[in-house]
């Protein structure tokens, strides 16, 4: 089986042409996002560039939009990847704002007890959504959608019973605040600045990237998604990579939840609703397949990043905010049909 | 070539085995053994039982009667994995692979490579594509780019990278699910010498296809089945293609077919010049089905 088949590639094995590196590049599921946000900057730098959009105010902001953003959309896509999708991260969001307002303000604990409790609660979500996911072999799509107004009509309802009102006030005044603020709220960089969320952020981009690319776990949330069966076959424990996933997932929704309450000193009900589809657009922005099996947590964070230099840089340009969700469909149009052609190209690239 | 050796203990063996679903006959008293260092085929048209045998031997059914032996002790499988453990691995026709993922990552996929320590265990990347590299270049595939998508492999590369990777993990025992099945002449032939790899290197290999012509070359010994029976089993010396393929239920019916196009075409005169050479084509066509032994080299 020696055959050459192109005539130019004299190479010892004969049977692949050598990869163009540019088209190597263009593969990468990163690509379309750091494209996009690079162009979605440029044009906000020209048309906005005068109004604070290049100040360190202005860099600052959209950063900390997208940082925010970041914190959901990584574990999200790590989700996707694994070929399912969450849509009670927003109610997850609020619900855990609340816990921890509710037992540090009207109960007195102190606050880093409210927030572990957030975060057991967030465990237990995720592990709720993951099991009924592979119990039930619903499309996690509707059984997500589910919890999650099961957990929006519940923290509705039961917050006033305990405050009388939907929004929990005081936090700033629970015991531990500051030190909670010191890890939550602090600023950094030139003239403190910028938000420690980016910090947040960017570890945790950091982690993720590790876990997909430089551990067997990653490998498996590739075979889970790829292929549910296949990778069963050959054992990898498929309910038990997707629990985690979707424990992921609600666990950063309440750091989230944690990074937002401290920093507002109160909790809504309703905050965080409508994330779960901005997560699931800039994952899908940064590469990750609809279907599953394949994207990035670095694509993710690009996705996020665009969707911050959007957002802030409307409001720099001086147009009326209400235009900024426009603006994010028709970015994500493009992202999708960029995806798959790019697909298409990684498929093909060494026939 | 064959290397059968009736004193040895087989590496598996089904006694008279019968599966039975509801009311529905699947298999009746089926025999089957494969040594190692033999390649054991199982014939049969669609419907014949061939998936259920396979099933009960890969151990996703259980026999509701017979026994089953690994190294001539009997064993209850309760899944795959008891299986896979006692070192029967099922490469199956199309849940092998998973497109998107590259080689080596695939090759490894459930049984990783690790370095480090404790917590910080990490995939060990270069291990894994140096071994994928090797073991596929024993099978005779030679590739650049181990991060490749299988995806972007032939059919048949695929079915080789299935199973290099089950020789790899330490199969005693390689079931294969009609490899050959969706595959070209040529496609299916790099599959057949790999086959013939993993039979030398010691492995007992059952071989399902409903293919007599890829299974005659490489075959040792054939099991046929019909209809949830077995024919028998049959050493290479004990029968010929041409036997192994009229007892397939497609040869016969092809020679049926031809003669009662022949028919056709003598009681209608009008239409009769178009179907007769239909019926010529179909003739020489299984002529040379039954002809086609000495062209194709065993």
């Amino acid at each position: 089986m020696s055959v050459t088949k192109e005539s130019a590639g004299e190479i010892a094995d004969g049977r692949i042409v050598r990869v163009n590196p540019l088209r190597r590049f263009l593969v990468r599921p990163e690509t379309g996002a750091v494209a996009g946000s690079i162009a979605v900057w440029i044009f906000f730098a020209i048309v906005a560039g005068n109004s604070g959009f290049l100040s360190s105010r202005g860099v600052s902001n959209y950063l900390s939009v997208s940082a925010e953003l970041t914190i959901l959309a990584v574990p999200v896509a790590l989700l996707m990847i694994g070929g399912e999708f969450d849509l009670s991260i927003g109610s997850t969001i609020g619900s855990c704002g609340i816990i921890i307002a509710i037992f540090s303000t009207q109960y007195g604990w102190n606050i880093w007890a409210a927030i572990v409790l957030a975060f057991l609660f967030a465990i237990l979500v995720g592990i709720l959504n993951g099991y009924l996911v592979m119990r039930t072999r619903l499309p996690s799509f509707i059984v997500t959608l589910g919890t999650s107004y099961i957990l929006l009509g519940a923290t509705t309802g039961i917050t006033p019973l305990v405050t009388e009102l939907t929004v929990v006030n005081g936090l700033d005044h629970t015991d531990g605040y500051a030190s909670a603020k010191a890890l939550f709220d602090t600023a950094f960089g030139g003239g403190q600045q910028f938000p420690i969320e980016i910090l947040w952020a960017l570890a945790l981009v950091a982690v993720a990237t590790w876990l997909l690319l430089r551990t067997s776990f990653g490998n498996w949330i590739f075979g889970v998604g790829g292929d549910a069966q296949a990778a069963r076959n050959v054992g990898v424990p498929v309910m038990r990579v997707k629990i985690l996933l979707f424990i992921g997932t609600a666990m950063c929704a309440c750091l989230l939840a944690t990074i937002q309450a401290v920093h507002t000193t109160n909790a809504d009900v309703l905050r965080g609703q409508g994330q779960e589809f901005y997560a699931i657009v800039a994952s899908v922005v940064g590469g990750v397949l609809l279907t599953g099996g394949y994207g990035s947590a670095i694509g993710a964070m690009f996705g996020a990043l665009a969707f911050g230099i959007v957002e802030e840089g409307i409001v720099f340009a001086g147009v009326d905010a209400n235009w900024y969700k426009a603006v994010i469909g028709v970015i994500l149009l493009l992202a999708v049909l960029l995806n798959s052609y790019v697909r298409r190209l990684a498929m093909e690239v060494r026939r | 070539m064959s290397t059968t050796d009736t004193q040895t203990v087989p590496m598996i063996e089904v006694q008279d085995a019968s599966k039975y679903f509801g009311s529905v006959v699947a298999l009746k008293d089926i025999s089957m053994s494969v040594h190692a260092g033999e390649v054991m085929c199982l014939l049969g048209d669609n419907g014949a039982g061939k998936s259920t045998l396979i099933k009960i031997l890969s151990g996703v059914h259980q026999p509701s009667q017979g026994r089953y032996l690994v190294e001539g002790k009997e064993v209850h499988f309760s899944s795959p994995r008891d299986a896979l453990n006692a070192g029967i691995a099922t490469v199956y026709q199309d849940l092998a692979m998973i497109p998107l993922m590259g080689i080596s990552r695939n090759f490894f996929l459930g049984s990783e490579p690790r370095k480090g320590w404790g917590p910080f265990k990490y995939y060990d990347a270069t291990f894994a594509d140096r071994v994928t590299r090797e073991e596929l270049a024993k099978m005779g595939i030679q590739i650049r780019d181990t991060g490749q998508p299988v995806g972007t492999l032939s059919g048949g590369e695929r079915q080789s990278v299935a199973i290099a990777r089950a020789v790899y993990f330490g199969a005693k025992v390689l079931i294969l699910d009609e490899p050959t099945a969706a595959l070209g002449v040529k496609e299916a032939g790099i599959v057949l010498r790999y086959i013939a790899q993993a039979r030398a290197q010691n492995l007992a290999v059952i071989f399902i296809t409903h293919n007599p012509h890829h299974a005659y070359p490489i075959g040792d010994r054939f099991t046929l089945l019909n209809r949830g029976h077995s024919y028998g089993t049959f050493a290479k010396s004990e029968i010929s293609r041409e036997e192994l393929t009229s007892m397939m239920a497609g040869g016969e019916e092809l020679e049926e077919l031809s003669h009662e196009l022949a028919e056709f075409a003598r009681a209608d005169e009008k239409a009769g010049a178009k179907l007769a050479e239909a019926a010529r084509e179909f003739e020489a066509e299984v002529e040379q089905m039954h002809g086609s032994q000495e062209t194709n080299p065993a």
